[in-house]
């Protein structure tokens, strides 16, 4: 055993060093040739591409249109199924009733819902909506049982013996103590109705980011698609951080969270 | 008292086995009637009854010879791309996931620009795949396992990570060797994580199944949907729906199959963790 | 005492560790020296953040010193060392969950190349020995805490291992276990013949367990005191527990380890005589009151002298048979 000095390279200090040499070799793959510089144009003109569609109005358009269709669905599936899962969750039996149903439904792909959305409601962000809700409600409604299903039976007992009513019980015992899983499910469906947007906008060709891009596309200007790639990815970092942050935030107090501090 | 008596107990088991199969049954029994009998006689072109959309299942996907019928010609390839795709990214991203959450520097140089790929929807990477692939079956089994590798490598190199310290240092007071240290500590260590990833990255398979058949279509379930949209089969197309529907239901159980006999323990060490905590 | 020498000599030489994480480096251990012989039972006392679980990982090989060496048998530790097998504190940590009781025990076998059918009776014996010969096909955490440990203990046997190291292995027990695990402990020790290191908190378990006993100071730690327990090779909890040394040692250890709390960093700081100074009767505790007074009186350089000079000549034998 011996002396050990070895300088550490903080962790952060990799990461951007990892970045930078991805963005060397996006950058040094298509100049050297090594691949079809028209299909995998170098980092530096995707950053042109993507600075192109700052100036567009086009971009921010169909960057508002994603972002609505995305939040729409989301706030209808988060508080649909919230609502849904402490009520199955709540009302004696209901589980028992609905069990066989969810676990049919729920691994029926959203993408199967495409041909008869778009019988339905032809290229609208209607369509695209369906496809979010359905896609991501699973998310809470699992997440949203689970965490009716975590409630201490003492505390829920109690509440029971104190006559209080239904309401009552889920306000002041079932909400709270299933609320870690309820942020949870938020966060899974936030990034899953995101994916769904794109999807529907892609297939279906509903206005928004998926649609601009089949546009580029048609017109070959490749270094576009991954201008807007970039901002696909940038919008789901943002996604995924702002919705851990809300994870955080509204938990520090629960034990789920202080219990993997300890633990 | 009657109640222990072996005959009362296999009574009363049997009828709550009964119990729990109507249970079962129940719901999606009323919600097909009324499926049934509400769409029964419509005219409406775009929602047909369901007694026609079930007769297309057959007339459409199961026609004699079975070799020669749509379900062979395109379930089948579809499906068999699913499952290329979805092993390719089920392989690559435990490989690179056990690789990259055992050596911690790796994992530091490598997590932000890893996270900025997983954070792009996947659908949105096809269009450019296919710009390298072209049209073929190595497009299609590549946009799936592009777009799945991801919630399966960050996954594992989570569940890589969060092994027990204390499970790590007695692997190496043992003297491990690095083979039985991978096969008896990191991957079951891992497990839990890795079928989470790999649950997530099955639905996403399915969405890009259909996506690569729908954008270059000339065999699959996507292009015979792509078809019967071109030629407004609208009965044909809600039976495509039953079919997707279907196969997700297939995957999911033979899926959840796997999985309660791979993490047999999990489940039992986790009751256990929650009882004793 | 032991039947057969399994063991190995452990010498640790000037071993110190110093922290650098992030900000300010943390001295842990200042200055280790000490040997324990092959076959020997230590057990390892301190107070609490006395860097007790330091030395341990670094006897195990877990973890590198800043400076100095630990040698087992001759060649010095560099990773942990063949031939080695600890058990640690937290038991429900330690064993594979994935795994049946057996197959926890028979993994490190398996590696060792042990074969086959020598590996399914080195395992059923193990599992004998610590009384859980049924307990095999289950898994550890379908077990209570006292019988996981018990495993542990089990798969450390079952690799015949020429030390054992122990990090406060029942401190999460309840106490009606702990004592049936201390006396299993010896009584494997004693058929085995290996070196044993165990660490604990508890003073009352160490002077029971050990035939020597080794005091900690706080952090920097240093080594207080060796307090050799004669207290038999059988012993037993209610007569070894009631026996007069075994007050008189533990009452001593306690006073130093109170002593090492508040920060004494030598007998002499913390006011008191060694161990081996005899206390049977009036007499001694008198003396031993003298003595101490003396030391607290006298110039610290002159301390140690001043015992020495000490008119208690059995004393004086006693420990220059421990030197």
């Amino acid at each position: 055993m011996t002396t050990r000095t070895t300088f550490r390279v903080p962790g952060w200090a990799l990461g951007l060093a990892g970045v930078a040499v991805l963005l060397l070799v996006l950058q040094v793959l298509p100049v050297a040739g090594v691949v079809d510089r028209r299909f995998l144009p170098p980092a530096t003109e995707m950053f042109q591409a993507l600075s192109s569609w700052f100036v567009s109005p086009q971009f921010w358009t169909a960057l508002g249109q994603t972002l609505t269709t995305w939040i729409t669905g989301l706030a209808i599936a988060f508080v649909a199924g919230t609502v849904l899962g402490i009520l199955i969750g709540e009302i004696p039996g209901l589980r028992a009733l609905t069990a066989s149903t969810i676990e049919f439904l729920r691994p029926v792909p959203s993408v199967a819902l495409v041909p008869l959305v778009v019988i339905l409601y032809g290229p609208t962000m209607q369509s695209t909506l369906i496809l979010v809700v359905y896609a991501s409600i699973w998310q809470v409604l699992l997440q949203v049982l689970a965490g009716v299903g975590s409630v201490d039976p003492v505390a829920d007992d109690t509440a029971r013996s104190y006559r209080f009513g239904l309401l009552t019980r889920i306000r002041t015992v079932t909400l709270p103590s299933s609320l870690p899983y309820v942020i949870t499910g938020l966060r899974l469906a936030a990034t899953v109705a995101l994916i769904l947007t794109l999807t529907g906008e892609l297939l279906i060709g509903t206005p928004g980011l998926g649609s601009l891009l089949l546009i580029a596309r048609a017109s070959g200007q490749y270094a576009l698609i991954y201008g807007l790639v970039l901002v696909a990815g940038a919008l789901g970092l943002a996604v995924n951080l702002v919705f851990r942050q809300i994870e955080r935030w509204t938990l520090f107090w629960h034990p789920s969270i202080r219990g993997e501090v300890a633990a | 008292m009657s109640a222990s008596t072996p005959a009362a107990r296999v009574l009363r088991a049997a009828g709550l086995g009964l119990w729990k199969a109507v249970l079962f049954v129940l719901l999606p029994a009323v919600l097909v009637t009324i499926w049934w009998f509400a769409s029964a006689g419509s005219t409406d072109p775009q929602v047909p009854a369901l007694s026609v959309v079930l007769e297309k299942f057959s007339t459409v996907w199961f026609t004699e010879p079975f070799s020669q019928s749509l379900f062979v010609k395109a379930v089948v390839p579809s499906v068999t791309r699913l499952l290329i795709g979805f092993g390719i990214a089920l392989v690559l991203g435990v490989v690179l996931g056990v690789l990259i959450g055992t050596f911690r520097p790796l994992r530091d140089f490598l997590e932000p620009a890893l996270e900025f790929f997983r954070a792009i929807p996947p659908p949105i990477l096809a269009p450019i795949l296919m710009l390298f692939l072209g049209i073929d079956h190595a497009l299609k089994i590549a946009i799936i396992a592009v777009g799945a590798v991801w919630p399966i490598l960050l996954n594992t190199i989570e569940g890589v990570r969060g092994i027990d310290p204390v499970l790590k240092d007695t692997a190496q007071a043992y003297r491990l060797g690095p083979a039985r240290r991978l096969f008896a500590l990191t991957l079951p260590g891992a497990g839990p994580q890795i079928f989470t990833g790999a649950r997530q990255a099955l639905s996403i398979a399915m969405i890009l199944m259909v996506i690569g058949e729908m954008f270059a279509a000339f065999d699959g379930i996507g292009s015979a949907i792509a078809t019967f949209q071109a030629t407004f089969a609208t009965a044909s197309m809600w039976s495509a729906v039953l079919i997707l529907g279907s196969i997700g239901v297939v995957l999911a159980l033979l899926f959840g199959a796997v999985e309660r006999v791979v993490l047999k323990w999990y489940r039992g060490y986790l009751r256990t963790q929650r009882g004793g905590a | 005492m032991a039947g057969k020498t399994h063991g190995a000599d452990l010498s640790v030489r000037n071993v110190r560790k110093v922290y650098t994480g992030r900000g300010a480096a943390v001295e842990a251990i200042q200055d280790l020296s000490f040997d324990v012989k092959a076959g020997e039972l230590v057990c390892v006392v301190g107070p609490s953040g006395a860097g007790k679980t330091t030395l341990l990982r670094i006897l195990a090989g877990l973890l590198g010193s800043t400076s100095g060496e630990v040698a087992l048998g001759g060649d010095l530790v560099k990773g942990p060392p063949p031939g080695m097998a600890v058990v640690l504190q937290e038991y429900g940590r330690s064993l594979f969950p994935w795994m049946t009781v057996a197959k926890n025990i028979e993994l490190p076998l398996k590696e060792k190349g042990v074969p086959k059918a020598e590996r399914k009776r080195l395992v059923q014996e193990a599992l004998d020995a610590v009384s859980l010969a049924d307990a095999g096909r289950s898994y550890p955490w379908q077990l209570s805490g006292g019988m996981q440990q018990r495993v542990a203990i089990a798969r450390a046997v079952a690799y015949e291992p020429q030390v054992l190291l122990m990090d406060e292995p029942f401190a999460a027990v309840d106490a009606q276990t702990r004592l049936e695990l201390e006396d299993l402990v010896r009584a494997l020790w004693q058929r085995l013949g290996v070196t044993v290191v165990f660490v604990t908190h508890d003073i009352d378990e160490a002077v029971y367990l050990g035939e020597h006993v080794f005091v900690l100071s706080n952090r920097p730690t240093i080594l207080l005191e060796k307090v050799t327990i004669d207290l038999g090779a059988n012993r037993d909890q209610v007569a070894t527990r009631t026996h007069p040394e075994f007050g008189r040692l533990r009452n001593h250890v306690y006073e130093l380890v109170q002593h090492a709390k508040k920060g004494a960093r030598s007998l002499d700081e913390a006011g008191l005589a060694p161990a081996w100074l005899p206390a049977n009767g009036e007499t001694t505790v008198r003396q031993r009151e003298l003595i101490t007074a003396q030391a607290l009186a006298a110039p610290v350089v002159d301390a140690t002298a001043d015992v020495d000079d000490a008119p208690v000549d059995d004393a004086e034998q006693a420990g220059s048979a421990e030197a």
